[in-house]
């Protein structure tokens, strides 16, 4: 008898949802949820990763190692125009001199143009794979990454506001446990109807007028909380708001790419690599609204976000408005970090009382 | 008018045909010397800290040419041989105009954008419509800039096989490193030097015919992006059973190398691999250190092969 596929993609966000609902309705197979990153994860894989590759892949290499050592033995790596590119096979080559035994799905390997080449990589997660079932369960999935950032986005901008401390934290739990329930389209409709109106529902306290602090930066660190140290979290206890428009929804469900290489033309002439035209172009919008300050956050060694770096300062030094980056690697101490956003809320404080603006 | 090339990254890959093209074209240009101490130090000082040490040679020589020249060549290419790049390579020319901003320095932009076979004639177009020059003209020259490149590089082929074939008593060390490494006074050239005079033969992997490698390389990476980093592995499976040792050189923190020396040492089990990591700052003796206690592996591999 075959033994029962269990599949894991590394932890990314809030997305593990939206990939368990592909993988178990689509691909029928069982799903591992990922466990959450801690400290742990990290050292498992800067140990057995190389020197200075960047952050993402040590996360990504420590997960695999936690989520094999908890059954999983089918582990699943997407694509990108970086680095990211070659995670897939170094990542299965350090697991296999590991002596793991597993399955391994590398989207880097498919040529999406040629339907063989896709089916021969889907039945490396199920044998018996439909491509069909996998079409048909693509949309909700797209429709559930929307859904999240959609209440993500929400949450940045008010969690720092919330009267009652932890009250958005408990409901944006109970919302994410109903995702896991969810079987078609409409249910997920459904409670996503309900649950938005009890997060609008929320009591706030809203002085009139707030910091507004845009995050930009490379795509894991961006979006993982736990790889920029919870940054969103300690920026709206200070109480800022904080925005962001690097998540799936705007990258994969709806690519603006054109849009924005459009909008950072002025500065970045040319396509400059994988997240860093989506970098330079948010900041610049930010920038035009009127923001309080941008956070830039990557990964150590992240080569297209260097390169982003003189362009953001040229845009800094335009708009005036202050620029804070963070660079991060394994051994970034937590207390370093809140320092620094400290003196930059500090910053902001006082540039606002000043009236230079 | 004068063409200043600045003598880094692309330059050392595409030498010939550039230089070729602008003579044809009967344009003047100076190329900027090779890297020194000085050029090392504006660099650093123009640079974010952490870009990679040739992206920051190549700011230090674009430094050095900006008085020298009414324009100034960059290269930017996205695809060779169908295979995605390095990003630095995409974003070379908008890191230079953000970082000579306010300086109202002119830019001659050569991009290549675009896979297929036309796509470096469409650059040079271009490049040629910007300077006024007639159709035949550019045309002309391109064909035969090309073909200067494509015989050098076969030139240059040749000669690393027969260095490689030739029978003798020195130890042959497989030098891996990217063209622009491998080329540059400050990061290359020491390392080559040493090994000379330690008494081995560098053969250098940079220089084995672009289109085998890549071809070969599949048979140890099957994803690997980066057409560069392909023709490197290559000559590695090609050619690491007719060597007796393997120096990697990287340059600190280049992004592509970082994974793929992981994947050889990995790979290649069966010869000893050297992997030397280069910053500003590296002083001599440590690398010098380095390399006479590999030699010295090497030479005790040989008195006593199966021990």
């Amino acid at each position: 008898m075959r033994k029962e596929v269990v599949a894991c993609f590394p932890q990314w966000g809030n997305y593990s949802h939206a990939f368990k609902f592909l993988l178990e309705r689509g691909f029928n197979v069982k799903y591992l949820t990922p466990p959450p990153i801690t400290r742990q994860t990290l050292a498992l894989g800067s140990k057995y990763s190389p020197d200075y590759v960047c952050a993402p892949f040590k996360y990504c290499l420590g997960c695999y190692i936690e989520a094999l050592a908890q059954g999983a033995n089918c582990l699943l790596q997407i694509f990108g125009a970086c680095r990211l590119n070659y995670y897939g096979e170094l990542a299965e080559q350090i697991l296999r001199d590991l002596g793991y035994d597993f399955q391994f799905m590398n989207m880097a390997g498919i040529q999406w143009l040629s339907p063989k080449s896709i089916m021969e990589n889907f039945k490396i997660v199920n044998p018996d794979v439909s491509l069909v079932k996998v079409a048909a369960a693509l949309p909700t999935t797209l429709k559930m990454i929307e859904y999240i950032d959609i209440v993500e986005d929400y949450l940045r901008r008010n969690v720092g506001f919330e009267v009652n401390d932890g009250d958005f934290d408990r409901l944006y739990q109970q919302f994410s446990r109903d995702l896991d329930t969810v079987e078609s389209r409409k249910q997920l409709k459904k409670i996503f109807k309900s649950y938005w109106q009890r997060f609008r529902q929320i009591p706030l306290n809203k002085p009139a007028k707030t910091f507004k602090v845009g995050m930009v930066g490379d795509y894991y660190t961006v979006q993982e909380p736990f790889s920029n140290y919870f940054m969103e979290k300690e920026l709206a206890k200070m109480g800022m708001e904080v925005y962001r428009d690097m998540n799936l929804t705007n990258s994969i469900v709806h690519n603006k790419w054109r849009e924005r290489h459009k909008v950072g033309k002025k500065y970045a002439k040319y396509n400059i690599g994988a997240t860093a035209t989506f970098t330079v172009a948010e900041a610049l919008q930010f920038a035009k609204q009127g923001f309080d300050g941008i956070i830039q956050v990557k990964s150590f060694g992240c080569t297209p976000e260097i390169d982003a770096m003189p362009i953001l300062q040229n845009v800094a030094n335009d708009y005036n408005i202050p620029i804070l980056h963070f660079s991060f690697d394994s051994q970034t101490s937590e207390a370093g970090v809140k320092t620094r956003l400290e003196a930059f809320y500090d910053m902001v404080a006082a540039r606002h009382q000043g009236g230079k603006r | 008018m004068k063409v200043g090339i600045p003598r880094a990254l692309l330059y050392y890959k595409y030498e010939k045909l550039w230089t070729t093209f602008f003579d044809e074209c009967g344009i003047e240009y100076i190329i900027s010397p090779e890297t020194n101490k000085a050029i090392i130090n504006d660099a650093a000082n123009l640079a974010i800290d952490e870009t990679c040490l040739p992206t920051k040679i190549l700011l230090g020589h674009i430094n050095w040419l900006k008085n020298q020249c009414d324009y100034i060549f960059i290269p930017r290419v996205e695809f060779v041989y169908r295979a995605q790049m390095c990003t630095k390579f995409m974003a070379q020319i908008d890191l230079v105009m953000n970082t000579f901003r306010g300086e109202h320095l002119k830019f001659l932009f050569y991009n290549l954008y675009k896979k297929g076979p036309k796509a470096e004639y469409k650059a040079f177009k271009k490049m040629g419509k910007y300077l006024g020059l007639k159709k035949s003209v550019y045309k002309y020259a391109y064909y035969t800039a090309k073909q200067a490149q494509v015989y050098y590089e076969m030139f240059r082929a040749q000669n690393q096989l027969q260095l490689l074939q030739q029978p003798t008593p020195q130890n042959k060390v497989l030098v891996v490193a990217h063209a622009y490494n491998i080329g540059d006074k400050f990061v290359g050239e020491p390392i080559l030097r040493t090994l000379k005079n330690l008494g081995c033969r560098p053969i250098i992997a940079e220089y084995f015919d672009a289109r085998e490698c890549i071809q070969a390389s599949k048979q140890l990476s099957r994803t690997l992006p980066w057409a560069y980093n392909q023709h490197l592995l290559g000559a590695i499976a090609l050619y690491h059973e007719q060597v007796d040792g393997i120096v990697i050189l990287t340059t600190f923190p280049c992004g592509p190398d970082s994974m793929v020396n992981e994947m050889i040492v990995r790979k290649i089990k069966d010869k000893p691999i050297l992997t030397l990591t280069m910053d500003t700052q590296d002083g001599s003796a440590g690398l010098e250190t380095r390399l006479e206690s590999f030699v010295d592996i090497l030479n005790f591999q040989k008195e006593r092969p199966h021990a």
